[in-house]
């Protein structure tokens, strides 16, 4: 394992927020928000990557099938060196790669294009085979929603996954409770996720998705569990680390203005920014 | 090797359209074990049977789930393999339409997708299986290469070149058994280059899938009759051979284009756009293809015909739109 830099979760948090006030625009801000420990801690301490050399051949593999929370994506792999503060920048600009849902780009550390839910496990799903078929020692990490898991699409690569045993497949439900309109009703009460999930046959690992302990264990369960795929459903607080956005659905996709943005910064326990 | 004969095409044309898919995908598999066969629980549907024994560790059956087999059709195309996908056209084209458009066209992983039974070849299976709208569909995306093999030498044909091919390709497979025989010998098959079948002549037809083997057994015998007509086999829809097109255009006084599938979006539709764009092409061009609704259904033979895409149809049509010249 290469040498990485130490991100903090509060400095993911920190470069969401700046992101989204400099780029002027709507984002999706609470769902980036509530992923962060789980991405953070997947990208320091468990994906094999090397982001000096992103096409790196033996490299792990992270999709974000639930691509609207490209935000937090794009600040972990800026903060982890994919790409300088000036690429960062240019997020939701006329003309830019970097927008509100990852574009295919193997040179910045983007694996595949989402945007349309249900559809990044399936293609988790073939490279993991590959993998499998070509006998390497790697790993493919997808990142779902819990509304995402609404789609129909996600149930059909669930049940091949299990069928086939395909353990290089690690799935991580962000379940956040909430989808665009509001609260995610449908694992409210009478199904819950992580027994559907059981159902269709995956190790399922169930954990606080802001515990960084929980996750590194989860991770390493996962990691060690070689009979199938494995599902970490964790659950989360939309729009976590800021405490007027947390479960408050109205931050799912919405503008940081100026008066917001210091808000912001008050909550992280940052310094103001002069002007 | 695979041995282009006259015999050769006579068995495969018997055999039919799909168990000639399965037996050629098998053979390039055995020679290659980079070559993986996908199907949504239709196998058996489309002569994968021998394929899925005696290759087992290259054959995924993905469970009647068209959407999840492009995607993962996908993750294995991204990771080097040379992945067929196989099921029904309106299920490869319509069902699983968005995960083409995310997985092969927005991100252009080279999948090549095969679209079973399309046109009228379901026969009693009905609307529900045929594939009348397919092209329309999977013309709109941008990136995509799409071929309709004439027959079933052409299948072998059309397979090879997509072995290592770096791009997406929606393979539309029309016809069923006892497939009208096109080519009887070996012969030069580029994707995006259209073949004369017959030179281009005042009349000129214009077809994909195997409805050119109907053409030209229709411009035989319209030859009989003392009509010399023009066959093009234009097997790749898209990108449109253009300058066939032309050529024929300045050949003829009448160019016809015959498709099985939809008069909406289908060959007929790019065959205008292409010369809406490129000015007077100094001929009539007539489109013939299935009628804007879902009709009456029942077998192969005889949905060709009540279409006019038969042979008989054929000439009928020529004479038809000649009649008045």
């Amino acid at each position: 394992m290469t040498d990485r830099p130490v991100v903090s979760d509060l400095q993911v948090r920190e470069v969401i927020v700046n992101t989204a006030f400099n780029c002027g625009e709507s984002a999706h801000i609470g769902g980036s928000l509530s992923m962060v420990e789980l991405l953070n801690v997947l990208f320091g301490e468990v994906l094999k990557h090397r982001p000096a050399e992103p096409e790196w051949p033996d490299r792990d593999l992270f999709i974000l099938s639930k691509g609207h929370a490209v935000l937090g994506y794009l600040a972990i792999l800026h903060l982890y060196g994919y790409f300088d503060a000036d690429k960062l920048a240019t997020f939701q600009t006329n003309g830019s790669d970097l927008i509100a849902h990852p574009v295919k780009k193997l040179k910045l550390g983007i694996e595949s294009s989402n945007g349309s839910l249900g559809q990044g496990l399936s293609f988790g799903l073939g490279l993991a085979i590959g993998m499998e078929m070509k006998d390497e020692d790697r790993r493919v990490y997808v990142m779902l929603g819990d509304g995402e898991c609404n789609e129909g699409s996600v149930w059909e690569t669930a049940a091949l996954a299990a069928e086939r045993g395909t353990h290089r497949l690690c799935a991580i439900v962000d379940e956040n409770h909430f989808r665009n309109d509001g609260a995610n009703t449908t694992y409210a009460n009478k199904i819950k996720l992580a027994g559907i999930w059981r159902a269709f046959g995956w190790n399922v690992i169930e954990i606080d998705g802001h515990d960084r302990a929980q996750i590194r264990d989860a991770f390493a369960a996962a990691r060690a569990h070689e009979a199938g795929p494995t599902v970490i459903v964790a659950s989360t607080i939309k729009g976590r680390g800021i405490d007027f956005m947390e479960a408050n659905n109205d931050w799912h996709h919405n503008r940081i203005t100026s008066a917001v943005y210091s808000e912001c910064r008050r909550a992280l326990g940052l310094e103001p920014v002069d002007g | 090797m695979v041995e282009f004969s006259k015999r050769n095409a006579r068995t495969w044309a018997r055999m039919g359209i799909r168990a000639t898919y399965g037996q050629a995908l098998s053979g390039y598999a055995a020679e290659n074990p980079n070559v993986l066969a996908l199907s949504a629980d239709l196998g058996r549907s489309s002569g994968l049977d021998r394929f899925s024994k005696e290759f087992p560790k290259q054959f995924i059956n993905t469970g009647i789930a068209e959407q999840n087999m492009v995607g993962v059709a996908a993750g294995l195309a991204r990771s080097g393999f040379d992945v067929f996908a196989s099921t029904f056209a309106p299920f490869a084209s319509m069902r699983a339409s968005e995960q083409v458009r995310m997985n092969m066209g927005y991100m252009q992983e080279p999948v090549k997708l095969v679209a079973l039974g399309s046109g009228f070849a379901m026969g009693f299976l009905g609307n529900s299986h045929y594939g009348l709208e397919d092209l329309a569909v999977m013309r709109a995306i941008p990136g995509l290469t799409i071929i309709s093999p004439a027959d079933c030498s052409e299948i072998y044909k059309t397979l090879e070149a997509c072995i290592g091919y770096p791009k997406p390709v929606y393979i539309r497979l029309t016809g069923a058994v006892n497939c009208p025989i096109v080519y009887e010998d070996d012969y030069e098959f580029t994707i995006g280059k259209a073949i004369w079948i017959k030179p281009a002549a005042d009349i000129t037809l214009v077809s994909s899938g195997t409805t050119v083997g109907h053409c030209l057994e229709a411009a035989n015998r319209l030859a009989e009759e003392g009509v010399t007509v023009g066959v093009l086999n234009m097997h790749t829809i898209k990108p449109l051979d253009t300058d066939a097109l032309d050529l024929a255009a300045s050949t003829a006084s009448t160019l016809i284009v015959v498709e099985e599938h939809m008069r909406t979006g289908g060959l007929g539709s790019a065959v205008l756009a292409h010369f809406a764009d490129a000015g007077n092409p100094g001929c009539r061009i007539v489109t013939h293809g299935i009628a804007d609704r879902y009709g009456e259904t029942g077998n192969y033979a005889y949905l060709l015909k009540i279409a006019g895409l038969d042979a008989d149809g054929v000439v009928d049509l020529v004479k038809r739109e000649t009649a008045n010249v």
